[in-house]
């Protein structure tokens, strides 16, 4: 099998497997416990703290662990939301499902959201941030990079903008972190997302950055874990694991960038020269090491996901049947594809655990694959062969 | 999402994929819009249905429910073809999921409207046999 849809997913790494072992059996402790195993478990929970904090350049208090990447996203944009006066959200319109659907939320709740356009690249103007920004605008979120088409965004820019109107800004970096430098100083952010099993640490765990002094209501009220901010008895293994995850990533990202550069590159100049009426999708250069997300005309994504399985190759669409609704995905949309060829896109997301020889199969097998399709497509009709 | 065996095995190997040159019939159904497009086409003597073939543009569903429409109405009457319902195909495939339901509808529209057009070249108002024309853009504007 060859998995390249590692932006959905990643496989656990053993390493941090064995790490949080422990913390499932005999260091089972509730780390508000008074008693011996409850300190030991919340000095691993405190250790785990700092390390996410030191891997994003913030301070240990300002790390906040959640549930998942999804539940920082509807945190910050809800939590900031409700703490301020403000009724105005800008967002851009390619965020991920948490930061979109959230800012959905909150506009049949009483505010109002601007949608930040982007561009063919998928990039945001920071100009169109600038004349966005209102005097009761209470949130931006941008996100750091784009989970289908691997584009980053100018956060550090943008950011200043927020700061510069006194404005919290949050982007969502679960697709960036552990894949390039994600620093909350060099970005000037005061919010920002981040999830463990993007990086090889286990599902069902993520992280909310929150600058000193930003002001946020809870989502989950209860006890008093997480100084207050997020109730919840603590998934201790599951915080382990993420903070030796963001450590290997943090230790292995200049090998890893090169590597993925190496293969990702090798992909794009491949499939460019093999497959006719196709188009890469996202920033040519400002995007990340790992993505690359092609766009086949005349054909649709899902019966092409569905061919590459049954080749043993498991990558991602942007299609609208693997969704559930009609429409296709509403990143290919924004940057002005039309919708039969934002219904054929394919998105190769590799780790540094694929080799040169998975990209020659990819591409061998893709080939056949996409004429097959093309072949019994109607649209493909009459098409210059 | 998961598929039954019957339309991974349709999908994996469609029957009658293809174009039929001297065809005497022939319906297009769906939009660019919600990704499904299906292209029949059918040789028709004395009323039934000869050969028939089947262009798709479309999801794992939309290509398993055309190429099991097709087998279901190949050497039928055309009276007997307009009975095969989307409800046929689908239990004919051992279901589908419901978010695919709709390829169903769509593969008995794209029947419906190539024999519409078999009607048609001959003259004969299609209407009050295969219940509408058929030849709109399934449910949804195109885009």
């Amino acid at each position: 099998m060859i998995y390249v849809d590692n932006a959905a997913t990643t496989p656990l790494k053993p390493e941090v497997l064995e790490k949080m072992t422990p913390y499932l059996t005999e260091r089972f402790g509730n780390p508000s416990s008074i008693y011996k195993s409850g300190r030991d478990a919340k000095v691993a929970v405190n250790t785990a703290r700092a390390a996410v904090a030191e891997s994003l350049g913030a301070e240990e208090h300002e790390i906040y662990f959640t549930g998942s990447g999804s539940e920082a996203d509807n945190w910050a944009v809800k939590g900031v939301a409700h703490a301020g006066k403000g009724k105005h959200i800008i967002t851009s319109a390619v965020e991920h499902h948490a930061v979109l659907h959230a800012a959905g939320f909150l506009e049949r709740n009483g505010y109002e959201v601007t949608y930040l356009p982007v561009d063919g690249d998928g990039l945001v103007d920071p100009d169109d941030l600038r004349t966005a920004i209102r005097g009761d605008t209470a949130l931006v979120s941008v996100m750091t990079a784009n989970n289908e088409i691997g584009t980053v965004q100018p956060i550090a820019a943008l950011a200043a903008i927020a700061r510069e109107r006194r404005v919290p800004f949050h982007t969502d970096a679960v697709q960036a972190f552990g894949q390039i430098p994600v620093d909350v100083g060099a970005l000037g952010v005061d919010l920002l997302s981040v999830s463990a099993h993007k990086l090889g640490g286990p599902k069902g765990v993520g992280a909310l950055y929150i600058r000193k002094g930003t002001k946020i209501s809870p989502l989950i009220h209860g006890g008093a874990q997480e100084n207050g901010k997020r109730a919840s008895t603590e998934n201790v293994a599951g915080i382990v694991g993420f903070a030796h995850a963001s450590e290997l990533a943090m230790k292995g990202m200049n090998k890893n960038t090169a590597i993925l550069l190496a293969l990702r590159d090798d992909y794009i100049k491949k499939v460019r020269e093999s497959v006719p009426y196709c188009r890469l999708n996202g920033h040519p250069t400002k995007r990340l090491p790992g993505n690359a997300n092609f766009s086949f005309e005349f054909i649709e994504g899902e019966s092409l996901l569905l061919m590459l399985d049954m080749k043993g190759i498991e990558a991602s669409s942007g299609s609208a049947c693997t969704s559930g609704s009609l429409d296709p995905s509403h990143v290919l949309l924004a940057i002005g594809l039309p919708h039969d060829i934002a219904h054929g896109s394919l998105r190769v997301s590799l780790s540094a655990d694929n080799t040169q020889e998975d990209v020659d199969t990819i591409v061998a097998e893709l080939r056949p694959i996409v004429q097959r399709l093309r072949d019994m497509s109607p649209l493909y009709e009459g098409i210059k062969k | 999402m998961l598929y039954s065996e019957k339309v991974m095995d349709h999908f994996a190997n469609p029957r009658n994929v293809g174009a039929i040159e001297d065809a005497n019939a022939v319906g297009e159904v769906g939009n660019k819009k919600c990704g499904d497009i299906m292209k029949i086409y059918m040789k028709i003597e004395n009323d039934i249905i000869k050969d028939i073939k089947f262009k798709t543009f479309g999801c794992g569903a939309a290509v398993a429910t055309s190429s099991m429409a097709t087998e279901l109405v190949k050497g039928k009457t055309v009276r007997d073809a307009l009975a095969v319902t989307n409800k046929a195909v689908v239990e004919a495939l051992e279901g589908l999921p419901p978010v695919k339901l709709h390829c169903s509808v769509l593969a008995e529209e794209a029947i419906r409207s190539a024999i519409a057009d078999y009607y048609r070249r001959q003259g004969i108002d299609p209407e009050p046999i295969v219940g509408c024309s058929c030849d709109c853009n399934s449910c949804h504007d195109d885009g």
